[in-house]
């Protein structure tokens, strides 16, 4: 039995299901951010207080976490079993022709999860009360945040590469689920680049209207 | 035209190898990439120095002995052929060469260009066959095969066991070649019997031996002499998850 759990399908299996419930929740992250855009601070806080406080959200956050963590650790178990497969590599290079964005997911990976702790930092540890601030009025926290030039260029490059993470991420999940369809395939790949473009740019849309209009 | 190589030279298994590069002139676009190698080769011994040792049989693209990587691509630059398909037409005179063997922790070099791919062998022992005797040639339609099977199970079929799959996956892995086994087999009647045993056991078995883990960037489709298709690697994981 626990050969099939540690085998490479099972592996990946793993990882495209927790994958997939990750990309669920980006949508509804965004949905809330984007009131940030409104001049009243109440719609954002409030919504803040319930994705804080209602008890089904609470449930729905623990299984989030898992499949961060889940995702997290059988992405880097096949990573380091890929890199162990080839220990000698082509001194030649490899200039095979390949899903371009397949070949960083581990670094684009790694980056997202650098964002994640110092998002983490910024709110969600004091959400939990592990660090002190005002976990009542996130709307402030934000655009203090957004107001800082490096801050805003650093939350950018993030997206971007989330974005790079996110094309591949789609197609490869429903691939590695055995989903792939003569009419479905093509059509999943269509809405995956829009997947990939529009919600990293909802996410740099805010700090970038707020700076240009506010 | 006049061409130089670079060429992995490794005495055996535990030789750390290096590059030599040797300068061979009039050389015809009209030879194949291994008769070049072969007209290198003469020219070694007249010069009484080491042969390179390079892997070939059939030199028609079907047997899947030969398998080189030439200029950072598995079987050179020209799409859908094997090492020995490759015609010395697609390169240009003063071009330089770089030659390396397959690089994988499951296909461990013998010497200079060689891989000891016994690993596939070992694949095939495991779970890629029936486990009954065909005997004689039954009548055509005592058994219906849907054509669309047929043809999915035939594609996957011309799979010649060459390992360029493994050598240009970045990953090194092997799911392209165990998804053609799986698929060829899954998809007719006479292999649907044991197909849940047998995609257990390949699966265990290829990850024994040292491949790497599947993730979807389609160089091993892309590289392919005989076309085989992505498709069978997700028929792979849809068979094995219905074999749990």
């Amino acid at each position: 039995m626990n050969k099939v759990i540690a085998s490479s399908v099972s592996k990946k299996f793993v990882m495209a299901l927790a994958g997939l419930f990750l990309l669920t929740f980006l949508p509804v992250h965004l949905g809330i951010n984007l009131m940030l855009l409104k001049a009243d601070p109440e719609p954002f806080n409030s919504a803040a207080h319930f994705m804080a406080t209602f008890p089904l959200i609470k449930v729905v956050e623990i299984i989030l976490i898992l499949a961060f963590l889940v995702h997290i650790f059988t992405g880097i178990v096949v990573q380091i079993q890929n890199w162990l497969a080839r220990p000698l590599r082509y001194r030649s290079g490899n200039k095979s022709e390949t899903s371009f964005f397949s070949r960083f997911m581990i670094w684009t990976g790694g980056a997202i999860f650098i964002f994640l702790i110092i998002h983490f930092t910024n709110f969600y540890f004091i959400k939990l009360g592990f660090i002190e601030g005002d976990a009542e009025d996130f709307y402030s926290v934000a655009y203090q945040l957004f107001a800082i030039p490096g801050y805003n260029i650093f939350y950018w490059i993030c997206f971007i590469v989330l974005g790079f993470h996110l094309y591949h991420a789609f197609t490869s999940a429903f691939q590695t689920l055995g989903l792939n369809h003569r009419i479905w395939t093509p059509i999943v790949n269509f809405i995956a680049v829009f997947y990939a473009i529009l919600i990293p740019a909802g996410f740099v849309s805010i700090p970038l209207i707020i700076w240009l209009f506010k | 035209m006049n061409i130089t190589l670079k060429i992995w030279r490794q005495k055996n298994k535990e030789d750390k190898g290096k590059f030599v590069t040797y300068k061979l002139n009039n050389v015809s676009t009209e030879m194949t990439f291994l008769e070049m190698l072969d007209y290198l080769n003469e020219k070694l011994i007249k010069e009484d120095q080491d042969p390179v040792a390079f892997d070939s049989d059939c030199r028609e693209g079907i047997c899947g002995s030969c398998g080189l990587y030439i200029n950072g691509r598995p079987n050179g630059p020209q799409k859908s052929v094997t090492t020995c398909q490759l015609s010395m037409s697609v390169f240009k005179d003063g071009d330089t060469i770089t030659v390396e063997p397959w690089r994988s922790k499951a296909f461990p070099v013998i010497k200079d260009l060689v891989v000891d791919r016994t690993a596939f062998d070992k694949l095939i022992e495991a779970g890629g066959y029936i486990s009954v005797n065909t005997g004689a040639a039954p009548e055509a339609n005592s058994i219906p095969v849907k054509k669309h099977n047929a043809d999915r199970a035939f594609e996957a079929g011309v799979c010649i066991g060459c390992g360029t799959c493994v050598a240009a996956c970045k990953n090194a892995s092997a799911m392209l070649f165990v998804s053609a086994k799986i698929s060829q087999l899954a998809l007719l009647p006479q292999g649907r019997v044991e197909a849940k045993e047998r995609v257990r056991i390949l699966v265990e078995k290829m990850d024994e031996l040292g491949f790497g883990n599947c993730s979807n960037t389609g160089s091993c489709e892309a590289e392919c002499p005989k076309d085989i298709k992505l498709v069978n690697i997700a028929r792979l994981n849809r068979e094995y998850y219905k074999a749990y």
